[in-house]
């Protein structure tokens, strides 16, 4: 009773704090009618994000660099000082470690879970997402990712798992188009056996067993290997002509060193994981000329991109290593949302996170149904001289689609009134015929340069 | 055909570095029993100084062949510090303590080393430079590397060398006879102490080069690089005969080897329902195997109940 | 005097068992995490004591208890589950995991009995690592495990219409799923020292220990030595096999990355960290190895902010790197374990004169 007592009194004091120089406390449910009272001073409120990464352990170079993402966008969203619900927010990046560990991932959205959070960030693996996903889902925060890319994540049902990057499937489909594109009959893949490898080469495989390709050798490393020259070998004795890997720039760069000094030939083909500055720096010259995919667009062929690269090395002194735009706008996700429905409270905005509409960093940021981002595209990429070099994106799904529903919609009404001449041209005669044909001829025109047009838009975007 | 030798290739490189790196290993343990799990974590740390002494010699305008020998002596002589350093703070205070206490011991140091190595070399993968001029040699479809005949020469020429103090000057006799039985070894005024300290700064001198040719050859290098290169090796001992020197060497080699060609065959083998999925998996079952026929390993002596 | 021990140990016991019950709720006032981590702390006591009977009481090095702990978890994960659409209740489950692990136990045992000291180290090493390596890769030709994949929206555990996740109302006092599983783990963990009592100073216990000090003069007495070793290996796999089955519903999602060989070191430092073959020693090296690494989390940021002003070094590398030195100072300063039985002591200090 005597705890409960100091409590209270407590709190009288923090909301008299509060109201006297605008602390940094969130107030607390039972100080929130004193702070009305006060209207001399605009009361701020502490909204907490957590973000988790791993930090330590083989991929604690991407961890890092999430984390920045999630730091900078945090800075501007201060500096810019927002209003939500009348109240000034500051935001508050709570970072913590999973060392890709599911059960320290776990524990760790256990803690964010206590602490109250108002959203979280993250994580960076799909293999930490998904079991924490439960924890959030059961707590309602909203959780958005950047980088779990595993589609296992948003499928378990949960309305507050959402994803800011196109997943394995819209990956792997789209690698698997591409493969088939660069002229190649026979391809070879390589996984590392880890969730996301996995995932991704599967989805290759059937992309590109669609696309007519001919899978010759199917070959397994693990994600803390070096020594890729044993399958590598077995790879070259199938003559395959191009070699798809699912994994991280840590295995694909000494990988794609290794075909060299092996003198195989074939294209080298990766996912997200190998397509890092990171790649590059491991596998040296050998990297050279080789593909590899990103989800999204280009950070400078989006109109905010350059503009967040110039502002993350200036922070930060570092380069982009993958996922950072993609953190940032998953920070920026939240803290639109949270404006939307004018609440930091998880329960009230977290319907708003769904029907977001976003102009971020790295895409147009709409969700689908299960939390999904909408139409995501995928761009590939070339090592051209030491560098990343743009060579097309594909598969902006929901667009293109849309698109084609109304070609096609178009092409539907050419052909009805193509039935009402020849149906007019029986009754009538043939100077009727005549200007009914050329009727629906200009009419399929006008279709074909509407699906021209729809075309070049989609290319566009 | 070509295939086959390449493989055959490919695994004895592998294997020459695991059988360096099993060296260390089994000269610790024949002499004191131990299994000094830290082992791995000295090679990682050998190839990240080399890292950093030759970067910074090369970037002092040294040319790449000095900087490159300044990289190895530096990282041998830290190497061997560290062992020195190890076997002193660590292991020699638990000489009596029962057996499992200095197996956690080497684990904790393991670990210790590690985040060391984090903190100093940072979380990022590591090119390592080019120190030896990348030959490319092609014969009859079978390709190698100037590398990894250098590797080769020098792993071999380095167990000669041991074999050569083990058994011909008196360093290693005394070792031989500290392994034998300590007590009676220091009886006969051999200075225990000194033995031990030796082993482990000779094991860790060759780890140290284990991790210079691990660098060179892949041209990477990352803080954790150490623990699974350990563990192989480690197993590549307990394969040859844990505490048997030319058992280390046979055990690497011939662990390189298998690892090699069950990646390459085993798809083939069974109709494609094991693949190289399950090549980490050889070496332990080959191991599985071998132990069950002759428990003390390929070549170890019988040896009493040690645990 | 056996009687006042008896009533001393009653007192001990009860006024254990009380802290015991109450302790989830003064956990719960710093966080629900504390009481996760408590709850990872029981299953790690559970785990140890499992592997104290092969290391502890038989003598026999296990590096690859995982294993066990991991097929335990698999067989939860696949019959209560949407992936097989499975959903069987607990009492079936259970003992069919243990009943597996047992299998994979004996498994292990067999080829191994002629093994000795170190070589058995890394067969067993060998054999953990195999297990994980098959359950990464069973998805295919035919998907048993889902490979790396793994397992999602595991059934938790459930007496009935009981639920162990979300939050319950009973007699007025609200308890969150975490608490809930701690009651669960303390009722099998009590189960599992009972057992682990009575093996002690059984036949069989005083038998394992005479295989363990000379088991050459073991067999030369009479002792089979072939089917205790086994026996051992059996009880301890069993054991693991109930952790993993209750780690697989806890998570809600099980992956081959649980199972690596660092888990099976994990799990030896606490049996050899506390004090091999002595219980209560166990008991306290599990606990503590498993709340360290989650305590430092909590106090290297603030520590070094208060002190320095500002973080001098990451605290997640700090964390690990304070973990490990407390490993070696430990076994430095006391080999036989921070809590050893007496009479590992005294062979100790006899050892060390």
């Amino acid at each position: 009773m005597h705890t409960k007592f100091s409590a209270i009194a407590l709190s009288v004091a923090a909301a008299f704090a509060l109201t006297a120089c605008g602390q940094k406390e969130e107030p607390k449910p039972v100080a929130a009618p004193a702070a009305p009272a006060a209207p001399a001073a605009k009361p701020e409120v502490l909204v907490k994000l957590g973000h988790v990464a791993p930090m330590t352990g083989p991929q604690a170079h991407l961890g890092k660099d999430n984390e920045n993402g999630a730091v900078l966008a945090i800075e501007e969203l201060n500096a810019k000082g927002m209003e939500i619900g009348g109240a000034k927010v500051k935001f508050e990046l709570m970072a913590e470690d999973d060392a890709a560990d599911p059960k320290q991932g776990a524990i760790v959205a256990q803690k964010l879970v206590d602490a109250k959070v108002n959203g979280v960030i993250g994580h960076l693996n799909s293999g930490t997402t998904i079991p924490a996903s439960r924890l959030y889902a059961e707590a309602g925060i909203p959780q958005v990712s950047g980088s779990a890319t595993n589609p296992k994540y948003t499928q378990q049902g949960f309305a507050t798992a959402f994803r800011v990057m196109a997943n394995d499937v819209q990956q792997g489909k789209s690698l698997g188009e591409f493969a088939a594109k660069q002229g190649v009959k026979t391809v070879a893949i390589v996984d590392d056996r880890t969730a996301y490898g996995q995932g991704l080469a599967d989805e290759f495989r059937k992309a590109a067993e669609a696309s007519g390709l001919k899978v010759v050798a199917t070959e397994y490393t693990n994600d803390k290997a070096t020594d890729f020259k044993a399958i590598l070998t077995k790879i070259k004795s199938t003559k395959a002509e191009m070699v798809f890997f699912g994994g991280m720039d840590a295995q694909g760069g000494p990988m794609a060193k290794q075909m060299k000094q092996l003198g195989i030939k074939s294209k080298f083909l990766g996912g997200d994981g190998v397509c890092t500055p990171e790649f590059m720096k491991l596998g040296g010259e050998a990297a050279e000329g080789n593909y590899c995919s990103l989800p999204g667009m280009p950070l400078d062929k989006l109109a905010k991109g350059p503009e967040f690269r110039d502002k993350f090395t200036k922070k930060f002194n570092a380069e982009i290593q993958l996922y950072a735009p993609y953190v940032y706008d998953a920070v920026m996700v939240v803290a639109d949302a949270m404006k939307r429905a004018d609440s930091v409270e998880p329960a009230k905005y977290l319907p708003a996170v769904g029907k977001t509409s976003y102009d971020g960093v790295t895409a147009l940021i709409e969700f689908d149904g299960v939390g999904d981002l909408k139409g995501g595209a995928i761009s590939i990429y070339q090592y051209k001289g030491g560098k990343l070099e743009y060579v097309e994106t594909l598969g902006a799904v929901g667009d293109m689609s849309i698109a084609k529903a109304e070609v096609k919609e178009a092409v539907a009404e050419v052909k009805d009134a193509a039935k009402a001449v020849a149906g007019a041209a029986t009754a009538m005669g043939g100077e009727a015929i005549k200007a009914g044909a050329e009727a629906v001829k200009s009419g399929a025109e006008a279709v074909k340069g509407a699906a021209e047009a729809a075309k070049s838009a989609v290319e566009k975007k | 055909m070509d295939i086959f030798f390449q493989q055959i290739i490919n695994g004895l490189v592998q294997g020459s570095i695991y059988a360096l790196v099993a060296l260390g290993y089994t000269m610790v343990y024949g002499i004191m029993g131990l299994i000094n799990f830290a082992h791995g974590e000295v090679v990682m740390i050998g190839t990240l100084v080399a890292i950093t002494v030759v970067g910074t010699l090369v970037d002092a305008g040294m040319p790449v062949a000095l900087a490159g020998l300044g990289g190895v002596s530096a990282s041998v002589l830290v190497c061997m510090a560290l062992g020195w350093s190890l076997e002193r703070v660590a292991y020699r205070p638990l000489r009596h303590a029962p057996r499992l206490t200095p197996l956690i011991t080497a684990i904790g140091m393991s670990i210790v080393l590690q985040n060391l190595a984090m903190m100093i070399w940072g979380r990022n993968y590591l090119t390592f430079p080019s120190l030896l001029p990348r030959l490319h040699f092609e014969l009859g479809g079978t390709h190698f590397t100037f590398i990894q005949v250098v590797i080769v020469v020098v792993s071999a020429a380095t167990m000669g060398g041991l074999l050569l103090l083990v058994y011909r000057t008196r360093l290693g006799m005394a070792m031989r006879a500290t392994a034998q039985n300590p007590a009676v070894a220091s009886l006969m005024g051999v200075n225990i102490n000194r033995v031990i300290a030796a082993a482990f700064v000779i094991g860790s001198a060759l780890a140290a080069l284990a991790g210079i040719m691990v660098g060179t050859y892949y041209e990477i290098a990352h803080y954790q690089m150490g623990f699974m290169l350990g563990l192989k090796a480690f197993t590549a001992a307990v394969l040859g005969g844990i505490g048997n020197m030319a058992g280390a060497m046979l055990g690497g080699v011939l662990l390189g080897i298998i690892e090699a060609l069950g990646a390459g065959y085993i798809g083939d083998l069974t109709g494609g329902f094991l693949g190289s999925h399950y090549q980490d998996i050889f070496a332990f079952v080959v191991l599985i195997v071998v132990l069950m026929f002759k428990p003390s390993g390929l070549f170890g002596e019988k040896t009493g109940d040690r645990a | 005097m056996k009687n006042g021990r008896f009533f001393r140990s009653t007192a001990g016991v009860m006024a254990g068992a009380v802290l015991l019950l109450v302790l989830p709720f003064v956990a719960a006032m710093g966080g629900q995490a504390w009481v996760r981590i408590l709850d990872f702390a029981i299953l790690y006591v559970f785990l140890a004591l499992g592997l104290n009977i092969v290391v502890g009481f038989a003598g026999l090095l296990d590096l690859g208890y995982i294993a066990f702990y991991a097929v335990g978890a698999y067989t939860w994960a696949l019959l209560a589950s949407p992936h097989f659409g499975l959903h069987l209740p607990i009492w079936v489950i259970l003992p069919i995991g243990a009943g597996l692990a047992c299998i994979a136990g004996v498994l292990l045992g067999s080829p191994t009995l002629k093994l000795r000291g170190d070589y058995l180290a890394i067969v067993t090493l060998g054999f953990g690592e195999i297990v994980r390596i098959f359950m990464n890769n069973l998805n295919a030709p035919i998907n048993i495990t889902n490979g790396p994949q793994g397992i999602t929206l595991i059934d938790p555990v459930a007496f009935g219409s009981f639920k162990f996740s979300g939050t319950t109302e009973i007699f007025g006092l609200a308890l969150t799923g975490p608490q809930k599983y701690y009651y669960l783990l303390i009722a099998l963990c009590v189960l599992v020292v009972i057992i682990n009592l009575r093996l002690q100073h059984s036949r069989i216990g005083r038998a394992w220990q005479a295989i363990r000090e000379d088991e050459v003069a073991a067999k030369a007495v009479g002792i089979n030595t072939r089917n205790l070793k086994l026996l051992a290996f059996a009880m301890g796999a069993s054991f693991g096999g109930v952790a993993g089955g209750v780690f697989s519903a806890m998570q809600g999602f099980v992956s081959p990355e649980s199972f690596s060989l660092i888990e099976s070191i994990m799990v030896l430092a606490m049996v050899v960290l506390g004090g091999m073959g002595h219980i209560p020693g166990v008991i306290l090296g599990a606990v503590l190895l498993s709340i360290l690494p989650e305590a430092l989390r909590y106090g290297v940021g603030p520590i070094q902010t208060a002190l320095f002003g500002r973080l001098l070094v990451d605290p997640e590398s700090l964390r690990m790197l304070v973990f490990g030195l407390a490993l070696v100072l430990v076994m430095r300063f006391r080999p036989a374990g921070l809590w050893p039985s007496p009479e590992r002591r005294r062979e100790l200090e006899e050892a060390g004169q």
